[in-house]
């Protein structure tokens, strides 16, 4: 379904990912993991379409679609989400508006008939309940004054009312506690079907003991150095991300 | 300029012989006139004027001179429905109407309340309650006022006049509908008139609108007096045609303890001027000044805003917005004057734009001059684009450009509108301005009230929220 292949990205001309390569089916669940500012969330931009990362060499490939052929709304109402790992705040929009006007493009797109208030209100109802999210808060401003938590649940709630085929959540587990956590992963399950595909990143293993993922790769200066079972993730957890760098840094010597 | 003034001369000469019957006031005209001789009209060196002179827009340069007319009698009667469709009905006020520069009755000139409210002809008021009128009507220090408020006062034709008596309470709001249905050249000049008496209540709707014209110029006064516990919501609307220069300018002086709102929308014109003098005269005063301006193509907006505290214990709030697109061009001025013994007092101003495009032209010019030691002041000016973050991350949710501008925009612009508090004015509001966002909304729509078609929208913006 995303095939990403040898995929350079650089930003005012300093180099963040290096040849990433990874390739997700439908129904499968992937991991990402690793330390701060090795290029997960560039990642997860580049494939929504932000402008200001230059993308140097190499192909992502959606639904066997060139990602780079469509725009950033294209890519959403072709099936992709994604759970930012910084929600933005657009006061004066609330939510509702917010996403009867998004799930209405995506039918439209989809040749599907718009929904109409009352038939969208009660899908409201409905998707709200998979994240617990409170009645008052869907009708504020998109993010305006939420929590950290609010904002990640916030996702997760558009992403049930969106049904995307891909979804990529960036970081949905920072911030979160325990309680919430197990709120946003439940959502996440209930939405997996066979039909789709997740790629939660992350850089602590907890997530993934609600989410359990079929592979977890290991982001480290801007490429993937490992991928392997859930186990991976156990590992990494126990042994710590100095486990990775010495190991990089060591194929790398052994390469030249 | 010296044939514009010469036509001035001409149009005087015809007002005083011709129009001499419906008007009183001579004497108050031989001094608007003898100041204009002195004044003239504003030109662009003048401070006040730099920003967009409009001496360049009244006589072209480039242009054959055409005099502008006054039309010196009112039209024969005839409904006004009959020439401007209104769904004004629907927003549940009682409406009274100006064509072309008169007050539009059938032998009612002054309609007389059972409560003792009295709307009519200022003209007609002017004769029957002289004493009302007189107390409250032209008191501008001759001194501080330019030459348009000298040429209104010289060639003024007719206004309405509103009276509330004291401890009277208008639960139905009144609108006045100022309306401009002429292929003449015309200039047009009221001189309004509200008074609003003590713990007494008032909502006014005041629309300049336009069925057909041809470069217009309309230059109004309106004096608005609140006394002791008085209040007045005053919503100010303005959709004319891309060639007419409107320009307004309100005086507000306030009693204690009254409040005054004010929400000035603009959403079409050619030039217009909006200038608001609000003078807090006793303590305990309230005034709170609202705009929202949407102007695309070569339409340019200004907002003079002058607020002066002239005692202690007073408040203001000024919240004026934007959206310029095209070539338009935007001018906010905000003055606030806090007078050396007006201690206590609390006053605020913010001005928001938003340029969509490099060509639109937008200034905004805070001025705070502050005597007093003990008060409370803030401005703030802003003029930026969409926020680019926020568009991208509704387009990550399937919305299209085109929608996420709309979304953005309307969100910026509703912040204004829904300070209005007549529910059906402010829905309509609401609906007009995203009919304007989305480039539906022009002058060719015949009234500015009216109804969107609920089929057509671009976008359909839900106003039903959750409730549970
Ligand atoms: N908008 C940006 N401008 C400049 N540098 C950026 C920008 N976004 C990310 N970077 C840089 O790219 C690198 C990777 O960042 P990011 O993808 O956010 O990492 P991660 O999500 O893995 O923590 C960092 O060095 C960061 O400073
Ligand atoms: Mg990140």
């Amino acid at each position: 379904m995303l095939k990403i292949q040898n995929l350079h990205v650089s930003i005012h001309g300093k180099e963040i990912l290096k040849g990433v390569n990874l390739e997700v089916k439908r129904g499968e669940v992937h991991a990402i993991m690793g330390p701060n500012g090795t290029g997960k969330s560039t990642l997860a931009s580049v494939i929504a379409g932000k402008e200001i990362f230059d993308v140097t060499e190499g192909t992502i490939t959606y639904k066997d679609k060139n990602i780079f052929d469509l725009s950033i709304e294209d890519r959403a109402r072709e099936g992709i989400f994604i759970g930012f790992q910084y929600p933005v705040e657009i006061p004066g929009v609330s939510i509702t508006n917010f996403m009867r006007t998004a799930l209405n493009e995506i039918r439209t797109y989809r040749g599907l008939e718009p929904l109409g208030a009352a038939q969208f209100l009660r899908l409201m109802e409905e998707k709200k309940k998979i994240v617990e999210l409170h009645s008052k808060l869907s009708e504020r401003s998109v993010n305006e004054g939420f929590s950290g938590g609010e904002k990640k649940k916030n996702e997760i709630f558009q992403m049930a009312v969106l049904e995307p085929e891909l979804a990529i959540l960036d970081e949905t587990d920072s911030g979160l506690d325990i309680d919430a956590l197990r709120v946003v992963a439940n959502g996440v399950n209930q939405l997996r079907s066979p039909e789709n595909a997740t790629v939660v990143i992350t850089h602590y293993q907890r997530l993934l003991d609600y989410i359990v993922p079929d592979v977890v790769h290991i982001l480290f200066d801007g490429k993937i150095v490992k991928s392997g079972p859930k186990e991976l993730a156990m590992e990494l957890e126990e042994k710590g991300y100095d486990w990775i760098k010495s190991e990089y840094e060591q194929s790398k010597l052994s390469g030249k | 300029m010296e044939r514009f003034n010469q036509t001035i001369e001409e149009l005087y000469q015809e007002m005083i012989q011709t129009g001499s019957q419906q008007i009183p006031c001579r004497e108050l005209r031989d001094q608007g006139m003898a100041l204009f001789r002195e004044k003239g009209i504003p030109h662009g060196k003048m401070e006040k004027w730099r920003h967009k002179a409009i001496d360049t827009l009244l006589v072209k340069p480039d242009q054959p001179f055409r005099p502008y007319r006054i039309q010196t009698e009112p039209s024969p009667y005839q409904p006004i429905d009959q020439v401007f469709k209104c769904e004004i009905k629907n927003i549940g006020t009682i409406s009274y109407h100006l064509l072309n520069g008169w007050y539009v009755h059938q032998n009612k000139p002054l309609d007389v309340w059972e409560n003792g409210v009295i709307v009519g002809s200022i003209n007609a008021a002017y004769q029957q309650f002289p004493e009302l009128v007189k107390k409250h009507f032209n008191q501008l220090d001759p001194e501080k006022q330019d030459g348009l408020i000298a040429l209104n006062q010289a060639l003024f034709t007719d206004g309405v006049f509103i009276y509330v008596p004291d401890n009277v309470v208008v639960e139905t709001p009144i609108q006045i509908v100022s309306l401009v249905d002429t292929l003449q050249k015309l200039m047009i000049q009221h001189h309004h008139l509200v008074i609003v008496g003590k713990n007494s209540q008032l909502s006014l709707v005041h629309c300049n609108d336009s069925v057909h014209e041809e470069n217009s110029f309309i230059n109004n006064i309106l004096e608005i007096n609140l006394e002791a516990n008085a209040q007045l919501h005053y919503y100010k609307m303005e959709n004319k045609d891309a060639q007419s220069i409107l320009v307004n300018n309100t005086f507000v002086n306030q009693a204690a303890d009254s409040r005054f709102t004010s929400n000035m929308i603009t959403f079409n014109c050619g030039y217009v001027r909006n200038s608001l003098e609000v003078h807090l005269n006793e303590e305990g005063a309230d005034a709170n000044l609202y705009g929202l301006y949407l102007v695309d193509r070569k339409q340019y907006i200004d907002n003079q805003v002058n607020i002066v505290h002239h005692v202690p214990h007073c408040t203001s709030n000024q919240i004026y917005k934007g959206i310029a697109d095209d070539e338009a061009g935007a001018n906010f001025s905000g003055h606030i004057y806090v007078a050396k013994d007006a201690q206590q007092t609390a006053a605020y101003q913010i001005n928001r734009n938003i340029a969509l495009t490099d060509e639109a032209k937008i200034t905004t010019r805070p001025f705070l001059e502050i005597y007093a030691d003990d008060v409370k002041c803030s401005h703030g000016a802003t003029i930026g684009q969409l926020d680019e973050n926020a568009m991208f991350y509704l387009r990550t949710r399937g919305i299209c450009l085109r929608n996420a501008r709309m979304l953005l925009m309307f969100a910026f612009a509703n912040e204004i509108a829904n300070l209005v508090l007549i529910e059906k004015l402010r829905e309509r509001l609401n609906d007009m301005i995203k009919r304007r966002l989305s480039g539906e909304l022009t002058i060719c729509d015949q009234c500015m009230m009216n109804c969107a078609d609920k089929e057509n929208l671009i976008y359909d913006i839900d106003t039903t929220r959750l409730r549970s």
